[in-house]
């Protein structure tokens, strides 16, 4: 397997954007990045998507080979992923994989949703369709509900307090006001957090991501070649991408998600680190419980005690382990489809060392963590300076 | 049987709007496996035992038991 590094990256700006389609976002995202990684469309040899409904909130079918013409790239594979909230994770893990392989050398990730022309209900039965069709959403159960179902859960084990929730919205709405690409850029206080309206209980509106419109792209290629494209390429040192069953109800334990238990482990192995040696990440924090999960996945606390260790404030930018310092989904946004690549355009700005006033002491070694649905696929990635 | 986990839920989609706020729970049968429902009536919480009332369209709805 060839190392692989990333040699380009480009977002757009995450909101309510009613005058931008799909195509727009996602061409405006894929054109940086080509920008960045100074090529022409017709150098990429393959083109990979990640979106989760597109068809469902746009009615726009057959999108990869749509959104890859309209940057100008034909006549390659143009193929699109569809892993739930891990849809551009999964694109990112298998273009890495076939550049690894040697099966193509330039392949352009991008990541994207337009959400906002739906209505909340409607939008609320599009993201449910992520889970288990035939139980959980025919009882009524919304994403919100499925994470505070695992909330209560994780809450009733270990004693996790409503105010580590709040303490994880409160960091992440902190680090989301200085970035100017965030959806929500509002510092909210620990009150304000606890007070919020309830969306499925113990969850407020200041535990839940956002519904949001973006996109974002990323640029790989073979290590070898990485100094024709950039003269800061960052390496991935390790990835993985694993699966789990969708129904929480035929979980063991609902409080741990085994599919990042796994991604993580042999992500951490093909980098040959530890979770102790991660300086930085950005976690998937759908939910704030999520965060609180997250970290004792990834390994950086044990089974419990990532309640404690956010209300600590361990995960600040100038704490021992900064995570979601881009504001997280939380306040940065979360257009599903491209949440798992904007996570890599994330990590990649901090070990460039051009993260503006996001920039963490740390930024040599960082983690991306995307989660699909309610745990049913993962993806870790480890990135470092080349 | 009774109640693994809960929530109620208040942002409803689409299809159960109407019914909103709602509470649904993941129940653990006697033996050990766990469904996903809805319950009826008085609130539940993680522990209390309830009673199987009735399956609408395949989902299973449950009370809380009566005490005795």
């Amino acid at each position: 397997m060839k190392p692989v590094a990333v040699v380009g990256a480009g977002k757009t700006q995450f909101g309510a954007f009613p005058d931008r389609d799909l195509c727009s976002l996602a061409v405006e995202a894929g054109r940086k990045c080509l920008e960045d990684g100074h090529i022409k469309p017709s150098q990429v040899d393959a083109f990979f998507l990640g979106n989760f409904a597109g068809p469902s909130f746009t009615g726009q079918n057959h999108l990869a080979p749509y959104v890859g013409a309209a940057l100008g790239i034909t006549g390659v594979p143009a193929t699109r992923f569809e892993a739930a909230c891990a849809s551009s994770g999964s694109a990112f893990f298998h273009a890495v994989m076939s550049v690894a392989a040697g099966i193509y050398d330039l392949v352009l990730v991008v990541g994207v949703e337009k959400m906002t022309c739906q209505t909340t209900p409607r939008v609320a039965e599009i993201l449910a369709s992520a889970g288990d069709l035939s139980g959980e959403v025919k009882a009524g159960a919304t994403f919100p509900a499925l994470f505070a179902m695992i909330a209560r859960r994780h809450m009733h084990q270990y004693g996790t307090r409503r105010e580590d929730l709040a303490a994880v919205a409160v960091k992440n709405h902190a680090n989301g006001a200085k970035n100017p690409y965030a959806h929500m850029r509002k510092v909210i206080t620990i009150e304000q957090a606890l007070a919020g309206k309830p969306v499925a209980d113990p969850l407020t509106v200041c535990d839940c991501s956002l519904v949001s419109d973006g996109a974002a792209a990323v640029l790989i290629a073979p290590l070898e070649r990485a100094s024709e494209f950039t003269s800061k390429p960052v390496v991935v040192a390790g990835i993985a991408q694993t699966s789990d069953r969708l129904p929480l109800a035929e979980k063991q334990d609902i409080t741990t998600f085994p599919a990042v238990r796994k991604a993580a482990q042999k992500a951490y192995k093909m980098a040959g680190v530890g979770p102790e040696e991660v300086e930085f990440a950005e976690v998937h924090d759908c939910f704030t419980i999520a965060e609180i999960v997250a970290l004792e996945d990834l390994g950086f606390v044990k089974v419990g005690e990532g309640g404690p260790y956010t209300s600590d404030g361990c995960t600040l930018p100038t704490g021992p382990k900064p995570v979601n310092a881009s504001g997280g989904l939380k306040a940065k946004g979360h257009p599903v489809g491209a949440t798992g690549v904007a996570q890599i355009c994330d990590v990649v700005a901090q070990i460039r060392g051009e993260a503006g006033e996001l920039q963490l002491a740390r930024h040599s070694l960082g983690l991306a963590q995307n989660l699909g649905g309610s745990g049913a696929t993962a993806v870790v990635t480890l990135l470092r300076a080349a | 049987m009774k109640v693994y986990t809960e929530t109620v839920v208040y942002s409803a989609p689409e299809a159960f709007v109407k019914d909103a706020p709602y509470q649904i729970a993941i129940i653990e049968k006697d033996d050990g496996s766990r469904v996903t429902g809805r319950i009826l009536g008085e609130r539940v919480a993680i522990g209390d035992e309830v009673e199987l009332i009735e399956l609408r369209d395949g989902i299973p709805y449950f009370k809380k038991a009566s005490s005795r």
